[in-house]
């Protein structure tokens, strides 16, 4: 085990300009769970190969438990990797494609067999062993992968969207028991996903990137409920966050869709220097509540669409011309058309500047 | 009457639904019985002259002036093949291109297995000009080729020797060696030889370990090409050769005075060991882990 230190990596792949990472520090401590999450082509991908040794950055410096290792061979590292594809041996058992790596390491027969048996146990593989990975289910192939990758007794663990190619459900069950894997091991783990929901369960922090670069690190529930800027807001979480224009008036009122109420402190005061400030009000479809019209501290709005989800109920609601969601209990009945009354849960609105984009805070 | 009612009691439970159209089920009845037969056809069409050379060549001479001929062998005899593997070079040939078919093979796989997979995994600058100038050596005719080669093959002292022949097959064997296994180089996920460099291996090693053994079918139809290339070329073994001949060379240069036993046993034996050849190489064309394609 040790821990993974990531300074100024900036790589452009042959015949793209574009930067694919670009200047990306991170510190992976020994033990944590990391995950990379952000949309496709943010560079996630790129950082963990990196990282692996498959790609070499063009500048910057990675080191693993303190020794320097940015451009050494994958082999030299001393880490193991889970793919997206599996990337198991086709022309090898299950049983030798699970030792390949120990193989390699030239450990010791009985000991290799040892490990096997266990990883192969811990996977529930051992029935399957002395076949063929074309013999198997997509889950039992990744199951392999995984135990290939827990054999080795790495410094890193390197995983590269490993459930994105198992089916919904193999994947609810597999995601828990990845976690709880990981969590016995203790290894320091390196995790891409684009799955926002996969990011928030699985990690200990969380690194949302975007373009190349890091958009905000820290614990998931952070990230999930302080989003450092539109972006992130938008990405994690289902729905993702509400946002809507608003403006904080000089007297510290704050104008939503043509209605106003309080406005926080920090924001009343710049506002009342600046005489008047845009912002963009950020709000989660879980935190805003339904009331009847013309109750005081709601917002009127028109129920447009009502989608039952079986937990909760989510409607689409119009707020003066702009659209966002509200998720209510599955108990409450509402029709399309309806008028209604939102209030917002005022220790849940996040504010981001209409320029930059970024949050505002105190 | 009592027909009618029966016919009403019987019709709402016995033809609940209407009829289910069987026909398009007969159609793929008669297409698959079709193929059948037009496979049957083919395979008569390459199997029944090696099947009147066999014949012939495991006959007695009298047995071959007979008229009509038999299709069945009733008298069997050793007798002709005895003869043709006496006469003067034979046997030296039947070794001869054992061994060039043997080392053309080993040479052309050991050069075009690696050049196919650089092709097929390196973006290398000159790739497209080098795939074409491939091709383009196919393009010359041996007659060409071999008359040069043999000029330079007298000056060097290779002339005349199973080397200079086995050189001359594998420059005519490469180019679809590196076609053929960079096609299933290709076909080689690269991940997976990413995750056996993450596991230990060097770039070597994940070769030979991960990306060789997945690419074994293609060898396989690149070796019987080549093999059966080999074994079969005359034009440049005969130039290139004098007293070491190899047998087609060698029973060409004595086909046209020979006595019609000779030349059936001739052609039995020149058939065969491509047979078995392509006959032990077919199951890695095939047969793959745990999923054989038949």
């Amino acid at each position: 085990m040790a821990d993974i230190s990531i300074k100024g990596l900036k790589k452009t792949y042959p015949g793209s300009t574009e930067l694919a990472t670009n200047n990306v520090s991170l510190d992976v401590a020994e033990g944590e769970f990391m995950v990379l999450l952000g949309p496709s082509g943010c560079g996630k991908t790129t950082l963990l190969r990196m990282v692996a040794g498959l790609d070499f950055p063009d500048e910057g410096s990675i080191s693993i438990g303190g020794r320097d290792v940015t451009y050494l061979p994958p082999q030299d590292r001393n880490l193991s990797m889970v793919f997206q594809s599996y990337a198991v041996f086709p022309h090898r058992k299950v049983r030798t494609n699970i030792a390949f790596g120990l193989v390699m390491k030239k450990v010791p027969r009985d000991e290799l067999e040892k490990k096997v048996a266990w990883a192969a146990d811990l996977l529930q593989l051992t029935p399957y062993l002395d076949r063929y990975p074309a013999q198997l289910s997509g889950g039992q192939r990744q199951r392999v992968a995984v135990a290939r990758a827990i054999v080795m007794d790495a410094d890193v663990l390197l995983m590269d969207e490993p459930l994105s190619n198992l089916d919904a459900l193999l994947r609810l069950d597999f995601r828990a028991e990845l976690k709880k894997i990981v969590q016995q091991l203790g290894s320091t783990t390196l995790y891409v996903t684009h799955d926002q929901v996969e990011a928030m369960s699985l990690s200990d922090r969380v690194a949302v990137m975007k373009k190349g670069q890091i958009a905000q690190l820290g614990h998931p529930i952070t990230v999930y409920e302080e989003p450092a800027d539109r972006f992130v807001g938008g990405f994690i979480g289902s729905p993702p966050m509400n946002f809507l224009e608003g403006r904080v008036t000089q007297q510290g009122a704050l104008e939503v869709a043509g209605q106003s109420t309080k406005a926080p402190e920090f924001l009343a005061h710049s506002a009342a220097r600046s005489g008047g400030l845009p912002v963009m009000v950020g709000i989660r479809a879980e935190n805003i509540y339904l009331e009847d019209r013309g109750t005081p501290g709601t917002l009127d709005a028109t129920v447009e669409v009502v989608e039952p989800l079986g937990h909760a109920t989510l409607l689409t609601v119009d707020l003066g011309g702009q659209t966002i969601k509200v998720q209510v209990a599955s108990t409450v009945r509402v029709s399309p058309g309806e008028k209604v009354g939102l209030r917002f849960d005022q220790s849940a609105i996040r504010f981001f500047d209409t320029e930059t984009q970024l949050g505002l805070t105190a | 009457m009592s027909h009618a009612t029966t016919n009403k009691a019987t019709a709402p439970a016995g033809r609940p639904e209407p009829e289910v159209d069987r026909r398009p089920l007969a159609k793929r009845r008669r297409n698959r019985i079709l193929l059948q037969v037009g496979c049957i056809l083919i395979t008569l069409f390459m199997a029944l002259p090696i099947y009147l050379i066999a014949l012939s060549a495991t006959s007695s001479r009298a047995a071959l002036q007979e008229f009509p001929l038999s299709f069945i062998p009733n008298n069997f005899s050793l007798e002709t093949m005895q003869t043709f593997l006496q006469s003067t070079g034979i046997l030296g040939g039947l070794i001869n291109s054992v061994q060039v078919g043997i080392f053309t093979l080993l040479l052309s796989l050991i050069i075009g297995v690696p050049a196919g997979y650089a092709v097929a995994r390196f973006a290398f600058p000159g790739r497209d000009p080098y795939q074409l100038f491939l091709l383009f050596t196919r393009a010359l005719p041996i007659v060409v080729l071999s008359v040069p080669l043999a000029q330079l093959f007298l000056q060097t002292g290779l002339y005349d020797s199973v080397l200079a022949v086995v050189l001359l097959h594998t420059a005519l064997a490469l180019p679809t060696t590196i076609l053929i296994t960079s096609s299933v180089f290709l076909g080689v996920p690269r991940d997976v030889e990413e995750a056996a460099r993450i596991f230990g291996c060097s770039p070597v090693q994940a070769f030979l370990k991960v990306v060789m053994p997945m690419a074994i079918p293609g060898i396989a139809a690149a070796s019987i090409f080549t093999f059966v290339m080999s074994w079969n070329e005359v034009l440049g073994a005969s130039i290139l050769t004098l007293n070491q001949r190899t047998l087609p060379a060698q029973v060409l240069s004595s086909l046209a005075e020979s006595p019609l036993a000779y030349r059936f046993a001739g052609g039995f034996l020149l058939v065969i060991p491509a047979l078995i050849f392509i006959f032990f190489m077919r199951r890695y064309l095939t047969n793959m882990w745990g999923s054989t394609i038949r």
